[in-house]
């Protein structure tokens, strides 16, 4: 697989937009790293443009389900959007992946309310992961009695689609006093165990719930032993991670593996250290929108490539 | 702790009892607030009740790092009590937001 664009005068376009928070950003996966594309210049090149396939999947995160303070009231209201703009794709997902926090306080009344939601995305089927709000009923059971099957009650499990392998994780169930989200030993070693054999020119998407680096520690967002499970990583040729918990997007590129951090459907939170802790940042109603968002991914076969687009509630 | 810790944490109990009305003096607060907890150390006598209650909008949890209690998420306003009968130090964190760290440490 060639890659034609690295030095392409639209990738540094793009890489001047991403320096504006990645808003309008498109990335196009070639031989193995992301290539942003700023989607007017995307627009005006439709060849390229028309190289993408049809959606492979769409991530949504952080739904937060019973959330009714200041910073939304109506989270119902924003996540309706969200599923309004997934329902008016032309041609609907193969996949919705949703990337944690569901629900607010892990309430089965919120469970329920996400789910009904949920029934209303025009879709093939539905991945998820918990997010530490998820998990925060005293019995931790809730999420799994309607989200379990999949991962055997584990929280972490794989699948193929479309010739990409997805593999769910959970970091949010070992919580170490002070520290970060923890994958933990039996996990990593799932994870090896999944990708024996695999060749390493089989895309790779990893999804979970916090950051799988390090984006901010004393806030507690990254993952302490995410190390190990990169090294796992590091042989393939297109790795892609997906998470969500803070609210909005931060990215990384190292070698070939790309990280995405994503917004929310419910309510933005501060930049990494900014004011008295994370929590939800209130913004004039009339921009609540624009700081929230979905994300789509799109496959194209010739050559293999996967493109993220992200884009606003607004 | 010294003796002069026991007394503030003791005044600072008063305190927020006073502020909630409790009537009952074998209860004392503990308030989770801009992602802590205040006081993070507690000292209290065996029999005394801690209950904590949640002054963000973001919901917290107390979880004992030994398994001892665990409440469910608290949203704002909300409470959680749990009684210590036995001498000994209780280091608790909020699962949510696990850089927020306590201790009760009772006599």
């Amino acid at each position: 697989m060639t890659d034609d664009s690295l030095d392409s005068p639209s990738r540094r376009r793009a890489l001047g937009c991403l320096a504006y928070g990645g808003a309008g950003t498109l990335f196009v996966l070639a031989g193995g790293v992301f290539t942003p594309l700023d989607l007017a210049a995307a627009s005006a090149d439709p060849d390229r443009t028309g190289r993408l396939g049809r959606p492979l999947f769409v991530q949504l995160s952080d739904t937060h389900i019973g959330f009714n303070k200041e910073a939304n009231p109506d989270v119902d209201a924003t996540f309706t959007r969200a599923i309004d703009l997934v329902n008016a794709m032309p041609e609907a997902p193969a996949l919705v992946i949703h990337t944690g926090d569901i629900t607010h306080l892990s309430r089965p009344a919120e469970f329920d309310h996400a789910q009904q939601l949920f029934s209303r995305i025009n879709a093939g089927e539905m991945h998820t992961v918990p997010g530490e709000h998820d998990t925060s009923d005293a019995a931790v059971s809730e999420y799994f009695s309607r989200f379990g099957k999949a991962s055997n009650n584990k929280g972490y499990y794989s699948f193929d689609h479309a010739g990409v392998h997805f593999i769910a994780l959970v970091n949010v169930l070992q919580f170490k006093p002070g520290g970060l989200g923890t994958l933990g030993a039996d996990q990593l070693a799932w994870v090896e165990d999944d990708l024996k054999g695999r060749s390493a020119s089989t895309p790779i998407v990893v999804f979970a719930h916090m950051p799988l680096w390090s984006v901010y520690e004393p806030w507690g967002w990254g993952t302490g032993d995410a190390p190990q499970l990169l090294a796992s990583l590091r042989r393939f040729g297109s790795v892609t991670v997906l998470n969500g918990h803070i609210h909005q997007i931060v990215q990384k590129v190292e070698g070939n593996v790309t990280f995405h951090t994503a917004r929310s459907t419910a309510y933005p939170q501060p930049a990494p250290g900014v004011g008295e802790g994370p929590g939800p940042l209130k913004v004039p109603a009339d921009q609540l929108a624009g700081v929230l968002g979905i994300r789509s991914v799109t496959l194209a076969k010739h050559p293999l490539s996967l493109a993220l687009a992200d884009r606003t509630l607004a | 702790m010294s003796v002069r810790g026991v007394l503030a944490a003791a005044l600072l109990g008063a305190l927020f009892a006073a502020r909630v009305g409790a009537a009952d003096a074998d209860t004392i607060q503990v308030s989770a607030k801009n992602f802590m907890f205040a006081p993070a150390t507690l000292t209290v006598k065996a029999g005394t009740t801690v209950t904590w209650v949640n002054l963000d909008d973001e919901p917290h949890t107390v979880a004992s790092d030994a398994g001892l209690f665990r409440s469910s998420a608290l949203d704002t306003k909300e409470r959680f009590s749990f009684k210590f009968d036995k001498a000994g130090t209780y280091h608790y964190l909020c699962t949510i937001h696990p850089q927020m760290l306590g201790t009760v440490v009772v006599e």
